[in-house]
C-alpha cells in the first residue's frame, strides 16, 4: 500500500497564537521593577489611561469585523471631534453640555469623512490599510487648511484668543478649560487614594454594550459575513459596499467622540497634532492586546491599552535606570510600538496564507483517505 | 480635427487626470510667478537642484515595482544603509569625491544585508507587502536611534560635544563631500541660475544602468515575475530570489541616493530624519506615471520633475501671493492624494 | 408523475462564442419531481447551458443566445443570477460558497436569517432587527433532516470535512422553501463513497417532494442510479435523451466521446521498434482536480503519445507532474537515467517543454509583446537569445535574434498578427495559444508536453495547430505527449493513445480502435 503521499499537519502553538502579548508582557513585566514605580502610582496612572484612550480604540473593532482590517482612518474621525471641540470653545459653553454639543457638531462631520474613508476603501479592495493610512495624511492636510485658512476669515470664530496673531486661523494649542475633566470628574471616587473616573467608563461600559449588540443584528452579521469571504456574501445578495462603507463610518463616528473623550481628559488641545498619533497609537495598542487584522475582541481592547500605556509610562525610567540614559528608554518604547505592529502585520499575513496552503491539502487528503480505504 | 480629438483623449487616458491637473496647475505657477515677485530663474535652479537631490531615491522604487512588491514604503532601510556609510566615511575623515564614492561602496555590503532580511519578511507576506514594508521602515529607523546612540563614532563633528555620547542629529558634510558632485561641470547664467550637472550625469548613469538591467536575463525575469509569477515559474524563475533581488537592488539605490540627497543638501539627518523618506519618493514616482505593478525611467524623471516642481513653485509663489506658508500643506496633499490616486485605480488587466 | 407543463424547459437553446458555436439546438425539459442527469465531456456545454440559465453577464457580453428558456411554461429571461434564485432555481457549485467561520446554521440561512423587530429600526433602517437564533436554527435543522445526514447545526463550517461542506451547501439551497429546481455541478467529486450514498438517497427524497434536479456529474455510475433521465451532450449538441433504466455506463461514455470522423487527416503510420525514452513508474501528482495516483507508462521515442481521459481523472497531471509545476513523487527515468523531479529548471535543461493547458495563466505574459513571449522560457532555462559583454558579467536580450525567431514561428505556425512586436492580449485566443506552441518550439525540445493543444481555437486553426505538431516530430524526432480531452485529435495524429482513469492509466490503444473501446476505458 502506497504510503501517504499528502501531508497534512496542523501544529498550533499558544505561543505563536498570542506571541504578540506575551512578549510585550515580558517586556513591561521586565521594565517595571526597572523603573521603580510603585504600584498605586503604576495602578493609578493604568485607571486613567484606560479611561482615557480605550474608546479610540474601540472604534477600530466594527472595521475589523467587516474584513476592513486595521482603520488607520479613524483619525478622521479624531478630526471630526476636534472640529466639535473648536466651536464649544469658541462659544464658550463648558461641562457636559459642552462635551455633548462637540460630540453632536462633530458627528456629522465624521459621517461625511466615513462616508468619503469608505468609499475610497471599497474602490482600494485589497489594500484598505494602505489606503487608509495614506487618507489620514491627505485628510489632515485639508483640516491643516480649514484650521489654518478658513477658520476666522470664512468660517466665523467669535473669541479672538484662539486664533493666530495674524488674525485668522486657529492656534497651535487651544485650551479646554471649560470641559477639562468634565466627564471625569462628573461622578468620581476615591478608592484608596486612587480617582475613578466613574462616568467615563460608565460611557465606555455603554459603547462595548452597543458593540455586542452590534453583533446580534443583521447588520452585524452582514458584516461578519462580508468580513470573511466577501464574493460569498455577494454571491447570497448583500450589498457588500454598502455594509463596508456603514463600517467605516460606524467607525470614525466612534472615534470622534473618543477624540473628544481623549481630549477632555488632556485638557489642552494641540489643534494639529493631537490626532496624529490617535491611529497609530490606537492600532499598535489593540495588536499588543491579542487582536490580528481580522479578528479583535474587548478583551483585546482594554488587555492592550492596559499594556501598551504601561511600557509608556516606565519606559523613561526604566531606560535611565538601566542604561542611564532617559532618551534611550524613550526611543526603546518607540522601537517597540511599531516593531510590535510590524509583527503583528507579518504573523497574520503568513498565518493566512499557511491557512488558504492548508485548506487545499485537506482537501485533498480527504480524498486520499478514500483512496486508503480502496486499497 | 477628430483625429486630433481621438489623440488628445488617448493621451488624458494614459496620463490620467491627477497627472494633467498637476502638470497644469505648475505650468500656471511658473505662469504667474513673474507677476508675484518669485523669479523664474531662481525657481527654475531649486527645481533641478531638487531633481537631482532626489532623483535616484525615485529611481529605487522602480525595482521593487516590477517585480510585484509594489511600492517601497520600507525605503528608510536603503536609507539607514546609506547614512552607515556616511558616517563611516565621515569617521574616517575621507574628503570630496574619494569620500563620496566611498560612502556608496560602503553603504552597498549594508545594504545587500539589509535588503536580505528586508526581502526574506517581503517573500512570506505576498499580497500584504506595503503596510509592512511601511512598519519595517518605521521600525529599523526607531532601531536605530538607538543605534546612533551607542555606536561607537569618535570624530567631534559627530558627535555631541559636552557627553561625547551619541551621534548629533545632523552633521554637516561641509569639508567632506558638499557639492563635489553638483559642481561637475556645473554652471551659471547670471546671478541666480546654476545647474547641477554632475549629479544629472550620475543621475543619468544611474538610470541608464538600470534601464540595461532590465533588458538583462535577471532583469527580464524579475520583469516576468512581476507581471504573472506563475508564468515566470513556468519558464524555471525563481520568484522567491527575484524578488529578493530587486528588495536588495532597491535598497542600495536608496542608500545611494540618500548620500546624493546629502551632498546637496549639506547634512546628514539621523534619529526620525529618515522616517517619512519614502513617501516623496512615492508620490513623485505614481506622479510620474507608475502604477503599483508598473514603473520606468520615464516615469522616475517626469514624477521627480513634477513632483519637486510642486513642491518648490506652489509655496514661494503662494506665499508671495499670500504671505503665509502653505507649503507643508502643498505637499501633504499633492503627495498623499498622489498615492490615493494610484491605490484605488482599477488593474488594467485581469486574467 | 405525470405533470402536463415541465418544470423547466429549454427550447432550441444557441450560443456562439466568437464564431465557436459551443451550443447547437438543445433542447429538453425537466419536469417537477423528476431528476435529470446531465453528461458530457469539458467544452461540451454543460456550463455555457448553466450560465444561460442563471444570465451570468458572460453570456450577455458576448451576443446573449438564441432559443427559449420556459419555467412553468413562462419563458423567462432573467437579469442577473440573483433573479434566477428568487424564481426558485438553486444550484450548488463545485466551489463552496459557504462563510469559513460561520456555523452550519448561519451559513444555512445566509441573508435569509429569521429577524426580531426592536426600536432602532425606526432610526437607522431595515438592519438593526435582531436575529432571531434560535428560529434560525430550527430552520437548519430541518433543512439537514431533510437530507438526512448527521451534522450539528452549531459547527463551523471551517471544522467542517468537505463532504458535511457539501450537505451544508445543498441544505442552504433546499431551506430556501422556494426551490422548485436544483442544479448540482459535480457534487459528489468531493465526496467519499458513504457520503455520495447519502447524498443520492436525500436527493431522491427531494425529488419524492416535488423537487426538480439537474444532476451535472462525470461519475456515469452515479448518474444511471440515481437519475430518471440521461442527457448527454456532446459538441454542444443533445446526442441523446434517455430513461437511465434503458442504457448502461459504456454505452454512455461512449456516446459522449465517440464522434464521427470528418475528413480528418489519414491517420498517420504506425512506427515500429522504438527505444524507450521516458520511463515513468508509480506517479502520483498532486494537482487540485486531476490527482495522479501511482501511473505507470513508457513513452516511445520520437512517436506521438496521446493521453485521453474524462476531466478529473488526472490526464493534465502528467505534464505538470513531470514538469514540476505541481508536486510530484515517483520513479521516472529519462534516457535510462534517473530523472529529477519538482524541478522545472532540470527538466528544461535535460530538454522537456511543455505547452500547458493553462494559457492565460501560466502559459503567457499578456501584458508583454509576441517575441518576448516566443523566447522568454529559452531565454531564461538556456540562456538563449541573450548578447553577452565584459566577459559574461552582463547580459542583454538580443532583440534582433528574438525578432528573427518570432516572425519564423509567425510564418510557420500562421500566428495572426500585426508583426513580432504586437502586445499579446491583442490576439485572438487561438493565436495566442499558437504562441504557446512556438515558444515550447523555441526551446529545441527532446520530449514535448502539449495539454489541450486546440482549446479554444477555431476549426481552419485546429487543423494547423495538429499539423505543426505532426511536422516537428517527423522532422526533428521530437518526442510529443499530447494530452487532450478530443479524442479524435488525437486520433488523427497519435502514434498511441493511452486513457486516464481515477489516477491511473486504464489502458493503451492503437489509434484505429473504435470509440467503444475509448469509451470503455474512461468510464
Amino acid at each position: 500500500m502506497k504510503k501517504k503521499f499528502f501531508h497534512n499537519e496542523e501544529r498550533t502553538f499558544f505561543f505563536t497564537d498570542h506571541a504578540v502579548p506575551i512578549l510585550f508582557l515580558i517586556i513591561v513585566a521586565a521594565g517595571i521593577p526597572l523603573s521603580g514605580y510603585s504600584a498605586s502610582y503604576l495602578i493609578q496612572e493604568m485607571l486613567l489611561r484606560l479611561s482615557r484612550d480605550s474608546f479610540l480604540v474601540l472604534s477600530l473593532l466594527v472595521p475589523i469585523m467587516a474584513g476592513m482590517g486595521l482603520n488607520f482612518g479613524i483619525v478622521l474621525g479624531s478630526m471630526a471631534g476636534q472640529i466639535g471641540l473648536i466651536f464649544i470653545t469658541d462659544w464658550g459653553i463648558a461641562g457636559i453640555p459642552g462635551l455633548f454639543i462637540a460630540a453632536v457638531l462633530g458627528t456629522p462631520v465624521a459621517v461625511l469623512l466615513g462616508y468619503l474613508c469608505g468609499k475610497v476603501l471599497n474602490k482600494a479592495r485589497g489594500k484598505e490599510m494602505v489606503s487608509s493610512y495614506i487618507l489620514g495624511f491627505f485628510i489632515n492636510g485639508l483640516y491643516q487648511f480649514v484650521g489654518l485658512y478658513m477658520m476666522g476669515k470664512i468660517i466665523p470664530i467669535i473669541k479672538p484668543e484662539i486664533l493666530i496673531s495674524r488674525g485668522y486661523g486657529i492656534r497651535n494649542a487651544v485650551s479646554l478649560v471649560g470641559i477639562r475633566g468634565a466627564l471625569d470628574k462628573f461622578l468620581d471616587l476615591k478608592i484608596m487614594g486612587v480617582a475613578i473616573p466613574v462616568t467615563t467608563y460608565l460611557v465606555i461600559v455603554l459603547f462595548c454594550i452597543f458593540i455586542v449588540w452590534i453583533k446580534n443584528t443583521k447588520l452585524g452579521q452582514d458584516m461578519r459575513a462580508v468580513g470573511q469571504n466577501i464574493s460569498v456574501a455577494e454571491l447570497s445578495g448583500i450589498n457588500v459596499n454598502r455594509t463596508r462603507t456603514i463600517s467605516i463610518i460606524i467607525s470614525t463616528v466612534l472615534a470622534s467622540y473618543g477624540q473628544i473623550i481623549f481630549l477632555q481628559n488632556l485638557g489642552t488641545m494641540n489643534t494639529y497634532t493631537s490626532h496624529e498619533m490617535a491611529g497609530v497609537f490606537s492600532i499598535a495598542a489593540l495588536l499588543v492586546g491579542g487582536a490580528t487584522v481580522a479578528k479583535a475582541s474587548l478583551v483585546n481592547v482594554f488587555l492592550g491599552v492596559a499594556l501598551f500605556h504601561m511600557l509608556f509610562i516606565i519606559s523613561p525610567m526604566a531606560g535611565k535606570r538601566l542604561i542611564g540614559s532617559a532618551q534611550l528608554g524613550e526611543y526603546f518604547r518607540v522601537f517597540v510600538s511599531y516593531g510590535v505592529i510590524s509583527m503583528a502585520l507579518v504573523l497574520h499575513a503568513v498565518k493566512a496564507r499557511a491557512q488558504n496552503a492548508r485548506q487545499r491539502i485537506q482537501m485533498r487528503t480527504e480524498i486520499n483517505a478514500e483512496v486508503g480505504e480502496a486499497e | 480635427m477628430e483625429k486630433m480629438r481621438r489623440i488628445l483623449l488617448k493621451f488624458i487616458d494614459e496620463a490620467g487626470w491627477p497627472r494633467i491637473i498637476i502638470g497644469f496647475f505648475l505650468f500656471s505657477l511658473f505662469a504667474i510667478a513673474p507677476f508675484v515677485g518669485v523669479r523664474i530663474d531662481t525657481s527654475l535652479k531649486d527645481v533641478f537642484v531638487r531633481v537631482g537631490m532626489n532623483g535616484v531615491m525615485v529611481l529605487a522604487m522602480v525595482p521593487m515595482i516590477r517585480s510585484g512588491c509594489g511600492l517601497n514604503f520600507g525605503l528608510p532601510v536603503g536609507v539607514i544603509a546609506g547614512l552607515l556609510g556616511a558616517l563611516i566615511c565621515l569617521q574616517f575623515e575621507i574628503v570630496g569625491m574619494t569620500g563620496l564614492f566611498t560612502a556608496m561602496i560602503i553603504s552597498i555590503p549594508f545594504s545587500v544585508i539589509f535588503g536580505y532580511f528586508y526581502a526574506s519578511i517581503i517573500n512570506r507576506v505576498k499580497g500584504a507587502e506595503m503596510m509592512i514594508a511601511t512598519y519595517i521602515g518605521f521600525s529599523v529607523v526607531a532601531l536605530m536611534c538607538i543605534g546612533w546612540m551607542l555606536l561607537p563614532f569618535t570624530n567631534p563633528i559627530m558627535v555631541w560635544g559636552f557627553s561625547g555620547e551619541g551621534l548629533r542629529t545632523t552633521i554637516s558634510v561641509q569639508g567632506y563631500y558638499q557639492d563635489v558632485l553638483s559642481d561637475i561641470l556645473s554652471f551659471r547664467i547670471g546671478e541666480h541660475f546654476y545647474f547641477p550637472t554632475g549629479m544629472f550625469l550620475f543621475l543619468g548613469v544611474c538610470c541608464v544602468g538600470i534601464q540595461l538591467f532590465f533588458k538583462s536575463r535577471t532583469g527580464l525575469a524579475m520583469t516576468a515575475v512581476g507581471k504573472n509569477p506563475d508564468f515566470a515559474r513556468a519558464s524555471t524563475v525563481n520568484v522567491d530570489r527575484m524578488r529578493t533581488h530587486s528588495v536588495i537592488l532597491s535598497t542600495a539605490l536608496g542608500a545611494i541616493g540618500i548620500i546624493m540627497y546629502q551632498q546637496s543638501f549639506g547634512f546628514i539627518q539621523l534619529y526620525m530624519g529618515p522616517f517619512y523618506m519614502a513617501f516623496p519618493a512615492v508620490a513623485a514616482i505614481l506622479l510620474g506615471g507608475a502604477s503599483l505593478k508598473n514603473a520606468t525611467i520615464t516615469h522616475v524623471l517626469v514624477g521627480t520633475f513634477l513632483f519637486q516642481g510642486i513642491v518648490t513653485m506652489a509655496p514661494s509663489v503662494i506665499n508671495s501671493m499670500m504671505e503665509s506658508d502653505m507649503s507643508e500643506i502643498i505637499r501633504i496633499v499633492v503627495s498623499n492624494g498622489m498615492i490615493l490616486y494610484a491605490l484605488t485605480r482599477k488593474e488594467l488587466y485581469r486574467r | 408523475m405525470e405533470n402536463t407543463v415541465p418544470l423547466l424547459c429549454f427550447e432550441n437553446i444557441e450560443k456562439e462564442f466568437f464564431g465557436n458555436k459551443v451550443l447547437n439546438n438543445v433542447s429538453f425539459s425537466v419536469n417537477a419531481g423528476e431528476i435529470v442527469g446531465l453528461v458530457g465531456e469539458n467544452g461540451a456545454g454543460k456550463s455555457t447551458l448553466m450560465n444561460i440559465l442563471f444570465s451570468n453577464s458572460v453570456i450577455g457580453s458576448t451576443g446573449g443566445y438564441k432559443g427559449r428558456v420556459l419555467l412553468n411554461g413562462t419563458e423567462v429571461s432573467f437579469e442577473s443570477p440573483v433573479e434566477a434564485l428568487d424564481a426558485g432555481i438553486g444550484m450548488v457549485h463545485q466551489e463552496f460558497s459557504l462563510i469559513p467561520g460561520f456555523s452550519a446554521t448561519e451559513n444555512i440561512v445566509l441573508n435569509r436569517e429569521t429577524l426580531k423587530y426592536n426600536f432602532m429600526v425606526e432610526l437607522f433602517g431595515d438592519r438593526m432587527n435582531k436575529l432571531d437564533k434560535s428560529d434560525m436554527r430550527k430552520r437548519a435543522l430541518s433543512a439537514i433532516n431533510k437530507l438526512g445526514v448527521g451534522i450539528s447545526p452549531e459547527t463551523p463550517v471551517s471544522e467542517m470535512s468537505v463532504g458535511q461542506k457539501q450537505f451544508t451547501e445543498i441544505a442552504r439551497e433546499i431551506e430556501n422553501s422556494e426551490t422548485k429546481l436544483l442544479i448540482l455541478d459535480e457534487p459528489t467529486a468531493v465526496l467519499t463513497e458513504s457520503e455520495a450514498e447519502t447524498l443520492i438517497n436525500s436527493l431522491r427524497n427531494l425529488a419524492f417532494h416535488g423537487v426538480g434536479i439537474i444532476f451535472i456529474s462525470h461519475r456515469l455510475r452515479e448518474v444511471v442510479e440515481l437519475c430518471d433521465r440521461i442527457i448527454v451532450l456532446r459538441d454542444g449538441n443533445v446526442i441523446r435523451d434517455i430513461p437511465s433504466k434503458t442504457t448502461n455506463v459504456q454505452q454512455i461514455a461512449e456516446w459522449m466521446v465517440g464522434r464521427q470522423i470528418e475528413g480528418m487527416a489519414a491517420l498517420s503510420d504506425l512506427k515500429e521498434n522504438r527505444q524507450v525514452s521516458l520511463s515513468i513508474k508509480n506517479l502520483w501528482v498532486d494537482m487540485p482536480g486531476e490527482i495522479l495516483k501511482g501511473l505507470s507508462i513508457d513513452v516511445n521515442e520520437g512517436e506521438i503519445l496521446g493521453v485521453g481521459g474524462l476531466a478529473g481523472q488526472g490526464k493534465l497531471a502528467i505534464s505538470n507532474g513531470i514538469m514540476g509545476i505541481f508536486s510530484a513523487e515517483g520513479d521516472v527515468k529519462f534516457e535510462g537515467k534517473p530523472f529529477r523531479l519538482n524541478d522545472t529548471k532540470y527538466a528544461m535543461e535535460q530538454g522537456f517543454a511543455f505547452v500547458s493547458e493553462d494559457r492565460r495563466g501560466l502559459g503567457l505574459l499578456l501584458e508583454e509583446r509576441v517575441h518576448l513571449n516566443i523566447v522568454f522560457a529559452a531565454l531564461q532555462s538556456k540562456g538563449w537569445f541573450l548578447k553577452h559583454y565584459l566577459g559574461g558579467a552582463i547580459s542583454q536580450l538580443d532583440e534582433d535574434k528574438a525578432l528573427a525567431c518570432a516572425k519564423e514561428y509567425i510564418d510557420l505556425l500562421n500566428i495572426r498578427c500585426t508583426g513580432p512586436k504586437q502586445k499579446l492580449i491583442e490576439l485572438s485566443g487561438g493565436n495566442q495559444q499558437k504562441v504557446c506552441l512556438a515558444k515550447a518550439f523555441t526551446c529545441k525540445p527532446k520530449v514535448l508536453f502539449v495539454s489541450e493543444p486546440t482549446r479554444g481555437i477555431d476549426i481552419g486553426a485546429k487543423r494547423m495547430v495538429l499539423d505543426a505538431l505532426k511536422d516537428y516530430n517527423k522532422y526533428n524526432n521530437t518526442t510529443i505527449v499530447m494530452i487532450s480531452s478530443e479524442l479524435e485529435e488525437l486520433r488523427s495524429i497519435c502514434d498511441r493513445i493511452a486513457i486516464v482513469n481515477e489516477g491511473k492509466v486504464a489502458g493503451i490503444l492503437s489509434p484505429y480502435a473504435e470509440a467503444k473501446e475509448f469509451g470503455l476505458l474512461m468510464s
